[in-house]
């Protein structure tokens, strides 16, 4: 994929110091994220320092670092379960200051959890229509006297979430209690429930965690067909270096809170801090 | 099988309702046969009443998932505004199957709004702070209404907040013809009985309609999912603190609207009525019927309302069996044999 730092042209704004990694088709546009010397301090600790971050409109880009390093705080700061201390978010142009959680999602950024974060006790498709309800809702007197607006949107909203599951081809399992699933099934429906909020920016955190590498190749090639098929971004937290540097086309290493490398899955394998903080030296590349 | 089990649930659903018309109807029978001594019908309205109650609980302690300790609390406030506006336009409007209807509708808003003032402090707590507030707005509501002097006479309403103790209905200087409704202390004295059986039955069908409905609805399935997953459901987008609201606001006017039809079977009721005890009761059919279990609910509060007036004949035994019952229940209905059994019964029926 080729690469262009620093040359994205944004009018008048404030020269941007970081390192910035957007693909070539995605330069004339608007990047969908764009994190500004982003930190959070919990007591003495600075759990992420000056994060800056671009993210082009279509972009695959992979977060990855050592165990602590802060790659789940950069997520939950991203969508405001964390308030940063310091830093401003872009989103789609749009700063994000002084946003709830819910507020960031509707504004367009939805995530998995890396400790699953379903609703078990419903079932998968309803799972996906929680996803889809800021779209299709209607009101509660609606629902409960059953109006004609509560069989439309409930038939669309069917519709919508078989749709959605075929992606995975989950479609059969759309009666089961979601916490009924197999594990790697419960991992694939919360990128589903994620992707039903009609979200412009994707996060993923360790979706192919406990998953063998059949299933991740699988993972690998869903993850690409999402991006293609949705036009949206996709960020992932993601350990298998196989996932990693197959299909991100910008990485970012963090470590200790501090991002320590920028750059392509190539850049990354070669960057000495990187293998020396994460990848290790003996590392086959 | 695509969709089976929307069908059953479908299917569950009205089977609550013709399942509860039927036992209406051979209630009904039994009655209009002079079959039930005076005793048992007597406990026909309240059942309902606390049927309606523990259902509009099930709605906050097993759909919303937050523990209330403070429902008797909208009962009393349904019960004593059911009252005072029954009460009011007992020369207004002199039939009573309509006047009933006002004031049930009248009393559930009335608990519906005090649900709503309640929920706003209340539902950004979580857990057993939540139960310790609705504990403590129960206590607050009962000791409120023992502080009020309402009367009515043909100028209006007349109001007397009796915070020293020291004042009477003569305080509240009506007309001549006037009638003092709620006494303080003393309670509603003298209300004309509007409740019937009938009026308790057609409240339960409309408080399962509303909760049956408000479950499969986007807004029941949002507060599920709130309830499953709090951070989950916010990085989905939704508006947590409205929906909780929703629920608890429509959990109030229920319990509200079974409170009016409790008030309204007695000729004198008290505020002390509606203390911690009652919530605790309510919270028991609850329990024991099932969390977001609304057949078990409503067979838990008939069978656990009644059963204890029938053991009016044991006295001396009566709450030592009763202990024992809801023991038993609570064992039972924990052991995985015997839910692997019952379930097992309940997919050879389908």
């Amino acid at each position: 994929m080729a690469y262009k730092s620093d040359k994205i042209k944004k009018g008048n704004m404030v020269p941007f110091p970081s390192r910035s990694l957007v693909p070539e088709r995605d330069l004339d546009k608007e990047p969908v994220l764009e994190c500004r010397r982003l930190g959070i301090q919990f007591g003495g600790l600075k759990a992420v320092d000056d994060f800056n971050l671009i993210i082009g409109k279509t972009e695959i880009a992979g977060l990855i670092g050592p165990n602590g390093a802060g790659k789940t705080t950069v997520f939950n700061l991203l969508t405001k379960v964390y308030q940063p201390t310091e830093g401003t978010i872009m989103l789609n142009g749009m700063d994000t200051g002084g946003k709830t959680t819910a507020q960031i999602n509707q504004m367009g950024i939805a995530r998995t959890f890396q400790n699953i974060r379903l609703f078990d006790r419903l079932t998968v498709e309803e799972n996906v229509k929680i996803g889809l309800q800021n779209q299709m809702k209607y009101t509660t007197a609606e629902g409960i006297l059953r109006l004609p607006r509560y069989w439309k949107n409930e038939k669309k909203m069917h519709e919508r979430a078989l749709e959605l599951l075929s992606i995975f081809g989950m479609e059969n399992q759309a009666e089961w209690k979601a916490g009924s699933l197999p594990y790697g099934a419960q991992r694939r429906l919360e990128i589903i429930r994620a992707l039903a909020t009609n979200p412009s920016l994707l996060l993923l955190d360790e979706p192919a965690a406990g998953m063998n590498p059949n299933e991740t190749m699988e993972l690998m090639e869903t993850i690409a067909r999402i991006r293609d098929e949705f036009q949206i971004a996709i960020l992932l937290i993601e350990h298998d270096m196989n996932l990693v540097m197959g299909i991100c086309e910008g990485i970012c290493v963090l470590n200790f809170g501090k991002v320590i490398a920028k750059g392509t899955a190539e850049e990354i394998q070669n960057n000495p801090a990187v293998i020396e903080a994460y990848l290790g030296k003996n590392r086959e590349v | 099988m695509k969709g089976r089990n929307n069908i059953i649930s479908r299917q569950k659903d009205n089977l609550t309702y013709v399942a509860v018309t039927a036992a209406f109807v051979i209630l009904m029978i039994l009655q209009n046969g002079g079959i039930l001594k005076r005793a048992h019908t007597a406990l026909l309205v309240p059942v309902c009443a606390y049927i309606a109650a523990a259902l509009a609980l099930n709605l906050c302690v097993g759909i919303l998932g937050e523990l209330s300790l403070g429902h008797a609390g909208f009962m009393s406030i349904g019960a004593f505004t059911g009252i005072v506006v029954s009460e009011s336009l007992i020369n207004a409007v002199p039939n009573t199957a309509l006047r009933l209807l006002i004031a049930v509708v009248i009393g559930a808003v009335f608990a519906s709004f005090f649900g709503f003032l309640i929920g706003i402090p209340v539902l950004r707590l979580k857990g057993d702070y939540l139960a310790i507030v609705t504990l403590a707005f129960g206590e607050i509501i009962k000791d409120l209404i023992t502080c009020l002097i309402v009367g009515v006479d043909k100028n209006g309403l007349h109001i007397v907040f009796n915070a020293s103790g020291a004042k009477t209905a003569a305080d509240l200087h009506l007309a001549e013809g006037g009638k003092a409704i709620i006494q303080g202390a003393q309670g509603a004295v003298g209300t004309t009985t509007i409740s019937s059986f009938t009026a308790g039955f057609i409240l339960i069908l409309v408080v399962l309609f509303v909760v049956q409905h408000f479950v499969k609805s986007c807004t029941g399935r949002a507060v599920m999912a709130i309830r499953d997953n709090r951070i989950a459901a916010e990085s989905c987008g939704l508006n947590v603190t409205t929906y909780k609201m929703i629920a608890f606001v429509i959990s109030a006017g229920l319990a509200g609207a079974a409170g009016v039809l409790y008030g309204l079977n007695y000729s004198s009721i008290v505020a002390t009525k509606f203390n911690f005890n009652t919530s605790i009761l309510i919270l028991v059919y609850v329990v024991l019927g099932g969390l977001g279990n609304i057949q078990g609910t409503i067979i838990a509060a008939t069978i656990l309302y009644v059963l204890p007036e029938l053991l009016r004949a044991f006295s001396d035994y009566r709450m030592l069996v009763y202990a024992i019952v809801l023991i038993l229940v609570m064992i039972i209905t924990n052991n995985k044999k015997v839910i692997l059994f019952l379930t097992g019964l309940g997919k050879k029926k389908d």
